[in-house]
Formats: C-alpha cells, sequence, structure tokens
C-alpha cells in the first residue's frame, strides 16, 4: 500500500485529502498516475507542483514508488 | 537561538510578545509584525494547511537565515494554521537587537518570505462556499528584492 496526499486545492481535484493505492511492488510515478483518473493525473503534475516521498521533497524524475511510501502532491503555496 | 511555533490553536499575540520582550531585555528595540484574519466582504473565515514535514522546518530554516544576516538580539515567530474567523491572528513576528535597522530589516525579510514561500496553502469561505486562494504575483515581487 502506498499514501498519496492531496495539499490544497488538489484535494478538491482528487475529492479527498488523500488516498490509499495498493502496489504489486516498487512503482514508477507514470504507473502510479496510470492508476488515476486521467484529470486529476494531469492536475498532479502541472506546472508548480512538487511532490514529497515520505517528507522530503523529491524530483518526479525517475521517482519510484514503494510499498509503504508516502507520496504528496503539494500545488503552489498561497503564502502565509 | 529563534522562537518559532507553528499553532493549531488561537494565540495571543499580546501575551506571546510581552513574554518575548521581557525575556531580551539587552535589546534596545523590538520590531513586531502582527497579520490577522481581515474582515472582508462575505468572507466568514479562513484556513490554513500546512504540511508537517515541511512546513515547521521551512520557518525554523527562515529564521536561521534572518539570524545569519542580521545582528539579532532574539527571534519570535509564530504562524497559525486551521480554521480562523476575522480578527484572529495569524502570524507574529517579532525581532529583538541591540540596533532598530536590524529588527525592522529581519521582520520584514520573515514576513516576504513567510507570504510567499512557505508551506501553506489557504482557503476562505465566503456564502457558504471554500475557495482556495492562489499565489499572488506581489507575494514573488517581494522576495525578489531580498
Amino acid at each position: 500500500m502506498a499514501m498519496l496526499l492531496f495539499l490544497g486545492r488538489l484535494e478538491d481535484r482528487a475529492g479527498a485529502p488523500q488516498q490509499v493505492l495498493a502496489l504489486a511492488g516498487p512503482t514508477p510515478l507514470a504507473g502510479v498516475l496510470d492508476r488515476l483518473p486521467a484529470e486529476l493525473a494531469a492536475a498532479l503534475v502541472a506546472p508548480g507542483v512538487r511532490m514529497a516521498r515520505n517528507g522530503t521533497l523529491v524530483s518526479p524524475q525517475g521517482l519510484v514508488i514503494d510499498d509503504g511510501d508516502e507520496l504528496a502532491f503539494l500545488p503552489p503555496v498561497s503564502g502565509g | 537561538m529563534a522562537d518559532v511555533r507553528l499553532e493549531l490553536a488561537p494565540f495571543d499575540s499580546g501575551a506571546a510578545l510581552a513574554a518575548f520582550g521581557a525575556a531580551h531585555p539587552q535589546a534596545g528595540g523590538i520590531v513586531s509584525f502582527l497579520g490577522q484574519v481581515r474582515l472582508e466582504g462575505e468572507v466568514e473565515a479562513l484556513e490554513l494547511r500546512h504540511f508537517a514535514p515541511l512546513t515547521l522546518p521551512g520557518m525554523e530554516a527562515l529564521a536561521a537565515t534572518a539570524e545569519a544576516r542580521w545582528l539579532l538580539a532574539g527571534l519570535l515567530v509564530i504562524h497559525r494554521s486551521g480554521l480562523m474567523h476575522p480578527g484572529d491572528p495569524i502570524v507574529l513576528v517579532a525581532a529583538a537587537a541591540r540596533h532598530r535597522r536590524d529588527a525592522f530589516a529581519a521582520a520584514e525579510f520573515i514576513m516576504d518570505h513567510l507570504k510567499s514561500d512557505s508551506w501553506f496553502w489557504k482557503r476562505e469561505l465566503a456564502a457558504g462556499q471554500w475557495r482556495w486562494i492562489e499565489p499572488r504575483a506581489e507575494d514573488h515581487a517581494d522576495i525578489a528584492r531580498w
């Protein structure tokens, strides 16, 4: 199982702040996105959206998600 | 060492500022900024969301940058997350220094960066509808000058 977190407006796109995804094994980001509705997947990789795996910012290039990972999608911040 | 806090419940900005002043008697000046939820049109509530692994560490790194750049006797940064209403404090920044210019500059530096590149997402409730607030171009212009 991997946990996907949707911050900010991405929560509305996803319809929930988080989603659990069963993974067969280490899965590239593209494989994770394929499991989601196309419109949501597009919003998650839109310009300005950052990603954090297990609380650490990561580049989407070459990103692989494994069982037990938490992947957060962070849209542009609106500031404090 | 800066005092940096992420508060999930309303905080007493006056008490926090008084305690900060008492803790830094050697500072000749304290500059503070209090941001509060604006009473505006039909806005009934404001909600800030944060991402625990990044938000407070980011605020601490920002405070450390300010402490390295200006000669400060003390630095206080308190930021709310969660549900707020008009008049509620959102952010309190206070910089204590021997000389006032360092305190003014550090407080403004912290505020400009909190407003533009800290890990918060904001939405407001108006006429029964929640609406996410998108980044503003002015906020990015504000940090370009540092």
